[in-house]
Formats: structure tokens, sequence, C-alpha cells
């Protein structure tokens, strides 16, 4: 499990990054989408991958640690989201605001080919 | 009354969270209401930021014992719940903040807050993430406030529109994103191996950690320094930030001067309490070797830039650069007394290119109108042209006399603090630096970094003399087209108080000194801090009326 967890992560930093560097900006927040993907993953990765085991303390089981599984990366990742989400979306707001005043997808908001 | 005091380290989070929020009840046409919150929040956060500074002077032992103040956000237990955590060092960046939070805001009444819509609610909540990423002591709610600050300021940076703006913007949001991503990267994998988010309790568990953990924890440490010094404005991560500063709206750019020292004091923070983990010292990022390297590149990009500005705002943007530089290179080279020797630096610098930023669009008002950004900015919101004698005047406040001598000695006087040239406080804070790299070793055997910094300190002063003084010549002596600007007094005021704060530190100085080496010793021994984190308990009893109620 931990094998394609890793890769998935990796793929996604991997196109999330090619994305992010090219001229366009409908591939910019792609690349970014990818990447907040690939970081909520890493999050929630950094608490231990476990089957079947929840992050509430249940009355009938033990207090045992290791029934358990770590609640913190589940908030970090909830909040992560919610931050991330929020500023794409903000960022998207932008992207449309620049094509407007400049006529063009390009980054730089002039495009460099004739 | 004390208990009353014990609140008062969430004052500088919670007035302006409620008075941005309170702002958006009322309609953007309410424009008297919006301003008197937005006043009276910001002069309350002044008035708090002041208190704080006394408290964590030891002005009150009684309910602050050794001038550090832990809040147990919801009364947890430190390492569990989130801590705010006030000392010298955070006072001080939360009264420096407040100072530039007023000027600025009393600038922007002026004209700029009609210029797009919730410029004072974005603004508050700006105001708002700096004091609550000075203030917190864990990793994850740095991260929060930073976003929120961040979130605030992506608004501000499109404040008054027009293309150069979105432009630049669109390539600002598009880094600070992708370095928030980097931000949480190096969060997460600290928590993965040390099993905590909050710094003191880090501080603390990272020396008992084994060798192949250590090797995740420092990979953690450096991906989040990198985080750092993209904040920072670091070379080679501040291309964005010369487009972006001279693009802004030039009350938003001075309170923008104070955003890259956000950087550098979570630098400053996290490398004090990690800086005994181990025996080689706190983690690369972190390390002094590093940071005097990324300084000095800095300082060069800050330089040069410097030379090749050709406008007043973005010649104010590469200043920043440089005083990141100077702040990196100091703080790198290390040794004693040079932490508080660049925290005289740091205030002085913030209120030299706050006040610069509000003077460069001063200065620009001489130039014939529609040959800068300003003219798109009216255009587009249908404004007036200010300077067109037969309309009306709309703007309120007096009009100031003298308006080219007002603008001519201000930029001298803000020349003088950004090269560091005697009187002012620019100059006792080079010297400051200059003296502590000397005390690092003796005489004979000082090491070559210390020259370095030298030529680059002095290098770069001589640069800025240069750039500043030809833009000067340019701007008041050469062009017969000149025209006189009108000025308010609610715009030339924010200017002149920030200067002569300058000046006051620079009279002052010794008194200044005094309290930033008593900051610079607290971060040379994070021990106090990691203990007052760790060993505080809550003051009044949580209440135990739901604990019956676990495990039914």
């Amino acid at each position: 499990m931990e094998v394609v967890y890793a890769l998935a992560i990796g793929v996604l930093t991997g196109s999330g990054v090619w994305l992010l560097l090219r001229p366009r900006t409908f591939q910019v927040i792609m690349g970014l989408s990818l990447l907040s993907y690939a970081v909520n993953l890493f999050i929630f990765g950094m608490g231990r991958l476990t089957v079947g085991s929840a992050p509430i303390i249940d009355a009938i089981k033990q207090t045992d640690p290791s029934l358990y599984d770590d609640p913190v990366p589940q908030a970090l990742v909830l909040t992560a989201i919610v931050i991330g989400f929020a500023t794409t979306a903000l960022f998207l707001v932008v992207l449309l605001a620049s094509r407007g005043l400049t006529g063009t997808d390009h980054v730089d908001g002039e495009d460099s080919e004739p | 009354m004390s208990n009353w005091l014990q609140h008062l380290p969430i004052f500088p989070v919670v007035i302006p969270l409620v008075a941005g929020a309170a702002m958006l009840l009322f309609a953007d046409a309410r424009r008297t209401e919006r301003t008197v919150i937005a006043l009276f929040a910001t002069l309350a956060n002044l008035a708090a930021a002041a208190a704080l500074v006394y408290m964590a002077s030891e002005g009150m032992p009684e309910v602050w014992p050794g001038g550090i103040a832990v809040y147990l956000l919801g009364g947890w237990q430190a390492p569990f719940g989130i801590v705010l955590v006030v000392d010298r060092l955070a006072a001080v960046m939360l009264m420096l903040n407040a100072v530039l939070a007023l000027t600025s805001l009393v600038y922007a009444l002026a004209r700029w807050k009609r210029m797009g819509p919730h410029f004072q609610s974005l603004f508050q909540f700006l105001v708002m993430g700096i004091n609550g990423a000075f203030l917190t002591g864990d990793l994850f709610n740095l991260f929060v406030f930073v976003e929120v600050l961040l979130a605030a300021s992506y608004g501000l940076v499109l404040h008054g529109l027009g293309e150069p703006r979105v432009k630049a913007g669109l390539h600002y949001i598009a880094v600070n994103l992708a370095g928030s991503f980097v931000f949480l990267i190096g969060v997460s994998l600290i928590y993965g191996v040390s099993g905590t988010l909050n710094m003191a309790d880090l501080a603390a568990r990272v020396p008992a950690l084994d060798d192949g953990d250590r090797i995740l924890f420092e990979t953690g440490a450096a991906i989040l320094g990198v985080a750092f010094l993209l904040k920072a404005g670091a070379w080679p991560l501040n291309f964005w930030l010369s487009s972006a500063y001279s693009a802004a709206a030039p009350p938003v750019a001075a309170v923008f001067s104070i955003m890259t020292k956000v950087g550098i004091y979570a630098l400053l923070r996290l490398g004090s309490l990690l800086s005994d983990s181990s025996a080689a010292g706190a983690p690369a990022p972190f390390n002094d070797g590093w940071l005097f390297g990324i300084g000095l590149a800095t300082l060069a990009l800050g330089a040069a830039g410097m030379l090749s500005a050709q406008q007043p705002q973005r010649l104010a943007a590469y200043c920043v650069i440089a005083s990141s530089g100077t702040l990196l290179a100091a703080l790198g080279l290390g040794g004693a007394g040079m932490k508080s020797a660049a925290l005289f630096y740091l205030v002085s610098s913030v209120l030299a290119t706050g006040a610069f930023f509000m003077l460069s669009e001063m200065i620009e008002r001489t130039e014939r109108f529609g040959e800068n950004v300003l003219a798109i900015t009216f255009e587009s919101f249908g404004l007036e042209d200010p300077l067109d004698p037969s309309l009306p005047d709309d703007v309120v406040g007096t009009v100031i006399p003298a308006a080219m001598a007002f603008l001519g000695l201000s930029f001298i006087a803000c020349a003088l603090l950004v090269t560091g040239l005697p009187p002012l406080s620019g100059f006792v804070a080079k010297f400051m630096i200059l003296s502590a790299s000397l005390g690092t070793a003796p005489l004979e055997t000082l090491p070559i970094s210390v020259w370095m910094l030298w030529a680059a300190i002095l290098g770069s002063s001589l640069t800025a003399v240069i750039a500043l003084g030809k833009m000067g010549g340019r701007l008041f002596w050469s062009s017969e087209d000149i025209v006189t600007p009108r000025l308010h007094l609610i715009e030339a005021a924010p200017v002149a108080v920030l200067l002569l704060l300058s000046v006051a530190l620079a009279v002052g100085a010794g008194p200044a000194a005094d309290y930033l080496v008593l900051a610079g010793h607290s971060l040379s021994s994070p021990q106090t801090y990691i203990e007052a984190v760790l060993g505080s308990a809550l003051s009044p009893p949580p209440s135990t009326g739901i604990e019956g109620n676990w495990g039914n």
C-alpha cells in the first residue's frame, strides 16, 4: 500500500510541477491543483497508513494508541484542503481578470511568439 | 485586573479580526462608519502592542514572570493545544506592525481606500495575519496565519486593478501558492518524524531523535526553511517581489514591507529554538553558513536592482530586497551582539521602506499626469484627475503648503535611512552590525567572512547612494515640466511620522538597543522560552463539569 501511495504522490507532484512551469495560465492552475492534491495526500500519509482503525477513541475498546489512527494529520489535511481550495479559487479569478485585461492567456500577459 | 491582563496576548489577533468582519456589514458606500471602525481598531491594536512591549520588558512581573507570556488557546496544555507566546522579540515586531498599519491606513484614507471594494476589511485581515504569525508558538498555526496574511495580500496587491497590477499579482499569487505547498510539506514531514507541532516541544524532542529520523527531520526543516526564505524575499526566490511591490498601491506596499520580515522572524525564531538540537547546530537553512551566502547574493541583487530602477516605487521595492539581504547576511555571520544589531536594523529599515513607498507615490505625482500607473487606476474607477485645478477638490483634509520642499526633504531623509548615512537611525543600525561583526573573533584572526560582510554592506550602501542620488536629481532638479503636486495633510503626516520615528530611534538609540539586546539574548538562550511554554499551566483551573461524560 505504501508503494502505491508514494507513487501516486510522486506522479501528482511530477505532473503538477511540470504544468506549473508551462506558459499558459490554465496549465498553471491545473498544476497548482495537482500539487495541492499531492501535498494533501502527503500530509495524510505522515500520520502513518493504517487500515480499519478510527481516529476517535472508542469507549468500548481499550485506550491503547496502537489501535487508533493519528487524528492530527487528518485535522491538518482538512485545514490544508480548505485553505488550498480557497486560494486556488482566488487565483482562478485573477487568471480570468488577466485574460480579460491583456487578451491573452500567457502568464506574462503577452505572447512572445509571433 | 491581572486576570484581564492575562488575555492581552490574544488582542492583536482579535481586534483586527472583529473590526474586519464588522466592516463587511456596512455597504461600500457607508465610508464614514468603515473609516471610524478601521481607525479605532488600528489605534486599539497599537495600544495593545505598546502594552505588550511594556509587559515583555518585565514591567509587571506579577502577571508575566520573566517577561514571557504564554497564552493557552482554549485552555489546552502546551504541547497538545495551540499556544500564543509573547516575548521581547514578538512584542517589538507587533509594535512595528501596529505603527506601520496605522500610518498606511491614514495615508490610504486620503484616496486609495476608494479604488476598490473591501479595502478596509482586507487591510485589517492582513494586520491580523501578520500579528498572528509573530505571536504563534505552533508550526501549523504559523502556516494558517501566514495563509491569512497572504490571502488578504492577494486581494490588496490587486487593489486598484489595472493591467500592471494584475500581471504582477498573477506572478505573486502563483509563487506564493507554490510556496505554501512547500511550507505544508515541511511542516507535515516534521510532524511525521517528531510527532509534535509545538515549536518549543519540537526543540525539546529533536535531540532525542535517532539517526534515521534525524535525516528525515533535517529534510523537513530544510524544506520549511525554503518556504521561509521565499517569504523573506531571499535570492533566488525573490524575482516576484520587485514587480509585485512596485505595482501594488503605495499604502499596501508600505504594509508589505513588514511582510518579508515575517519570513525573517520565522527563520530567527525556529533557528534559535533548534540551535542546540545537535552538536552541528541548527538544520541546514537555519544554519549560519547557508544564510550568510544567501544573504550576500540577495544584497547584491538588491543593490543592482536599485541602480536599474526607473520609478521611485520600484527603487523602494529593491530597498526591501537589500534590507532582507543585509539581515540574512548579518544573521548568517552570527556572533555575540549580532542578533540585537540585526533587530535594530530590522526596525529601522521597515520604518524607512514604509515611508519610502508612500513617499514614492507622492513624488510620482510631480511627473505629468497620464504617464504612470496611477493614471490607469483613476481611469478604471472613474475618478477625476486630482491635479486638474478646474475640478472641485473632493479629497478630505487640508492641502499642505511648500509641497516640493516637503517631498525633497523626505526623500533625502529616506535616502539617508536606506543608505545608512548619519545622522538617522539607518547609520546607527549599520554601524551596530559592522561593529558586532568585529566582535566575532580577535582582530588578527578575523575570518574572511567578516570582511566579505563589510564589503557587501558598504558596497551596497555606496550603490544605494548612487542610485538614490541619480533618482533624486532626475526627479527634483532636471525636468522643466515638473508639476507641483497637491499634498494633503493626512498623506504627508504618515510619512513625516515614520521619518520622525526614525529620528527618535537614532536619538534614543541607547534605550532601544538595550531592549533589543535583551531580545537578542533570549534568542541565544532558547531554554527560557522552551521552559515557559512547556511549563505553562492554566491560571484558572479548568471547569470539571464536562469531564464526567467521557467514557460513558
